[in-house]
């Protein structure tokens, strides 16, 4: 279900009465119905579905959940795991050194 | 006959172009365009040959005699149709003369002569016809070709996209040279001259529906220059592909299943613009299925994959290039490419076009 | 793209998933419900990170492979007629209805269009105030707010030449009902992210007290997925079972409140056929009645239109985890992504043909070793 992608609000206006925006994702740009984000503004970014900006994304929590995500690399570095568990690890690319 | 000695041209101007007289009195392609008569005539006589700079008049007819150096020749044919017809970075045109220019480039050939057949849609605007045929004039002199014989027909309005365009190219092939999907081995290392999915994603930006704003534009280019450099360095040299409709997936696999071998790729190896990455992600597609009119993949003995990089890079076309996989003996005929995380995925080529979408 | 990358780091990737298998004791079974993160799971390869006791099922939640056949089969009777423009997901154009698809129905002159947003349907309708432009209204809640406001902007607008065919689908009735399923083996789920920016998540929790099973609301990025993937085992492993958010950049609790807003106004719950699976009750969307006049079903009367689907495809099974796409008759032989029988072998995604295509790399390997 539900490929959203997000994108950063780089104007905002309307058009046939409807609440729009242009978005950029990463070099394109896109007009989406900005009409579900009543509060979002120019600056903010948004995940966008089938042309429609259906959330704000939090800067804050994905702040959080990346400085989570190294601490858990950190502790798995600590406790020097992997390997004496029977999991075989992917075949490794044979590209040319 | 046309003369097949070099006519050299004057430098193209194309901005200032009108239509010269008779050709005016119609803004638009009439059936009578294809009849054979008056009318078809001036079309060659003053859009088609003045484009192609081949001015001589006696190419009306309806074959040219060729002498050709050597007697290995490589002969190709492609038809064209796209939509729209003219996209950021080139038209109809330039892939009608880039297209059999590569086609013929991947055998190692020279290529020499193209001859370019028309089907015109009654009601096409004259100026859109000459837009097109001036830029594969253009593509056919930049990329040291000859137009050298053509036909035009035109179809009832609502029978056809404005234009469709064939063209066949001959080139010739040098003794000893013998490269082809079939030869790979075990072993070997493949390469990309760039970056992929440019023209596919410059297309898709256009079409109703889906269209978004972008400054990507289509890599469409001839590509036998290139081809030459690589050959001098990698004589050994298996196999080329330019990877047009369904993307460097199809062209691997049919290299993989041609020589049965496997193939594997780095997927973080392989070079992709961000804004077609991004357009990628924003429809759901994946570059590895995006077409391609102005890039190769050529897979080469290990032993020469560095020297072979080393002359990619250093040629215009060939600025990005870079060493993206090997083929393997496990997993004969399939394609298998290594993850951002390191896993695996199998890439199978597409049942049928790319669409976005929405899952 | 920010927001993107962060979140497919190779090296952090593999941490979380040494983590996950440095939790796991036991054998799991966990389905993403979410069909686009099946794909990212396919794409990425991340089952392949997971330690051979976690299994994943992939969930019904691709709106593409449980649109009911009956729908399609009306959706390519309704695209066939002269006077329609109709337009549509990319993705469905392949699906198989009965005798054909949306493809064939082009090819024999039927006006199918491929569109972004629904919104761009609307802009046909006004561009052609005398062709009868529908839209193929499919998806589960994440796609419904669009859908919602192109009908909405169609009313408000007075477009009397446009109008949807609606099979929406939603993601607690199915689990829900695949818990009840006697031979249900999911013993955990990740929930669709997107889905939930837009729903939010008050409705999961007395799913999860009721049947004892631990929700975990998961994005789509690799680390997403294995963080989510890392949520569930940690719950499973200490007897847990409440409903966690490890995609808070995007998710609240609460969801977005102006969509669900026109949501209610736009659609009614109805019992909805999931292809394969069957009916489950109030697990689908139809619109409201005050936007009647805009079901394309009525409009078009294919109402009578019923259709039995085929006994030899047993997607159903499969998306709900009781079987794997090998255990099925037809897997391979009659059915291959060129010849799907059912949806799941349709999309590169469905789970059906992730097995056909991995599945014969895995032989071949074992052939050459």
């Amino acid at each position: 279900m539900c490929l959203a992608v997000p994108g950063r609000i780089a104007d905002i206006f309307e058009e046939h009465g409807t609440r729009m925006a242009r978005l950029d994702f990463g070099g394109i740009q896109k007009t989406v119905c900005l009409a579900y984000l009543p509060d979002a503004v120019v600056g903010d970014y948004a995940i966008v579905h089938v042309g429609f900006a259906i959330s704000r994304i939090d800067e804050a929590s994905a702040m959080e959940t990346l400085r989570h995500f190294r601490e858990l690399g950190i502790l798995e570095e600590e406790l020097g795991e992997v390997a004496d568990h029977e999991y075989s690890a992917p075949t490794p690319c044979p590209l040319p050194t | 006959m046309i003369d097949t000695e070099t006519v050299t041209p004057s430098a193209p101007s194309f901005s200032d172009w009108a239509c010269p007289l008779p050709l005016r009195d119609y803004p638009t392609i009439v059936l009578g365009h294809g009849g054979g008569g008056q009318l078809s005539a001036e079309l060659v006589e003053h859009l088609f040959l003045p484009a192609f700079g081949t001015a001589d008049a006696a190419s009306l007819s309806d074959s040219t005699v060729l002498t050709l150096p050597g007697t290995r020749v490589a002969y190709s044919t492609d038809s064209f149709v796209v939509k729209p017809l003219i996209f950021p970075g080139g038209s109809i045109g330039t892939l009608a003369v880039h297209g059999t220019v590569n086609d013929l480039a991947m055998s190692g050939a020279t290529p020499l002569v193209l001859s370019a057949g028309f089907i015109l849609e009654e009601g096409l605007p004259m100026a859109t016809l000459a837009r097109i045929v001036q830029d594969m004039g253009a593509a056919a002199r930049e990329a040291g070709v000859r137009i050298v014989t053509g036909d035009t027909k035109v179809v009832e309005r609502g029978k056809g996209d404005g234009i469709y365009i064939n063209t066949s190219g001959i080139g010739v092939v040098p003794a000893g040279r013998d490269i082809g999907p079939s030869r790979v081995r075990t072993g070997d290392v493949v390469l990309v001259s760039g970056t992929i999915g440019d023209h596919g994603m410059a297309i898709m930006s256009q079409r109703e529906g889906l269209e978004f704003e972008t400054t990507i534009t289509s890599d469409s280019a001839a590509l036998h220059t290139l081809v030459a450099e690589l050959l001098v360095a990698a004589p050994g040299t298996r196999a080329l592909r330019d990877p047009t409709r369904g993307g460097v997936a199809s062209s691997l696999n049919e290299i993989a299943r041609a020589s049965n071998v496997g193939i594997v790729v780095d997927e973080e190896k392989v070079p992709v613009r961000g804004p077609v990455r991004a357009a990628c992600e924003l429809l759901g597609l994946d570059p590895f299925f995006v077409a391609n009119e102005g890039k190769l993949i050529a897979i080469v003995p290990a032993a020469e994959a560095e020297a072979a990089l080393a002359a990619m890079q250093a040629h215009p076309l060939g600025r990005d290039a870079a060493i993206i996989g090997a083929a393997v003996e496990t997993h004969p005929g399939m394609l298998v490419s290594r993850t951002g995380i390191g896993a695996r995925r199998v890439i199978t080529m597409q049942i049928g076009e790319q669409l976005p979408r929405i899952c | 793209m920010k927001y993107l990358t962060e979140f497919r780091d190779g090296a952090i990737a593999q941490r979380i998933a040494a983590e996950i298998r440095q939790i796991t004791t036991r054998p799991w079974a966990i389905m993403e419900v979410c069909g686009g993160q099946t794909h990212s799971i396919l794409r990425n390869g991340i089952d392949q990170l997971l330690p051979p006791e976690i299994e994943l099922i992939h969930g019904p939640g691709c709106p593409v492979c449980v649109t009911p056949l009956e729908m399609i089969d009306k959706a390519l009777a309704i695209a066939a007629r002269p006077e329609v423009i109709f337009c549509s997901f990319g993705d469905m154009l392949r699906v198989p209805g009965t005798d054909r698809d949306l493809f064939r129905v082009k090819s024999e002159g039927g006006d199918v269009r491929v569109v972004y947003s629904p919104l761009d349907a609307v802009a046909l309708a006004r561009k052609h105030p005398d062709r009868q432009v529908v839209f193929f209204g499919i998806g589960f809640e994440t796609t419904a707010p669009a859908n919602a406001m192109a009908v909405h902007l169609a009313k408000k607008e007075g477009l009397k030449n446009f109008s949807m065919l609606v099979s929406h689908v939603l993601v607690p009735p199915a689990i829900d009902a695949i818990m009840r399923s006697p031979t249900n083996r999911v013993q955990a789920f990740l929930a669709a992210g997107h889905v939930c920016s837009v729903m939010g998540f008050w409705q999961y929790p007395p799913l999860a007290s009721q049947h004892a099973v631990p929700i975990v609301i998961t994005g789509f990025e690799p680390l997403d997925v294995l963080e989510g993937i890392r949520c569930t085992v940690r719950q499973l492993e200490s007897g847990e079972a409440r409903v966690e958010n490890a995609y808070a950049r995007v998710v609240t609790f609460d969801g977005n409140q102006p969509a669900q807003a026109l949501l209610e106004e736009v659609f009614a719950v109805t019992d909805r056929a999931w292809r394969g699976i069957g009916v489950i009750p109030k697990s689908g969307w139809r619109l409201s009645d005050a936007y009647a006049d805009y079901d394309a079903e009525h409009r078009f009367d294919v109402r009578d239109i019923r259709t039995v689907e085929s006994p030899k495809c047993r997607a159903g099974e499969v998306l709900q985890g009781s079987i794997k796409p090998t255990d099925c008759g037809a897997f391979g032989s009659e059915c291959t992504p060129r010849t799907p029988l059912g949806a799941t072998m349709v999309s590169s995604e469905g789970a059906c043909a992730a097995y056909f295509n991995y599945g014969r790399v895995v032989q071949l390997e074992r052939v050459s070793a």
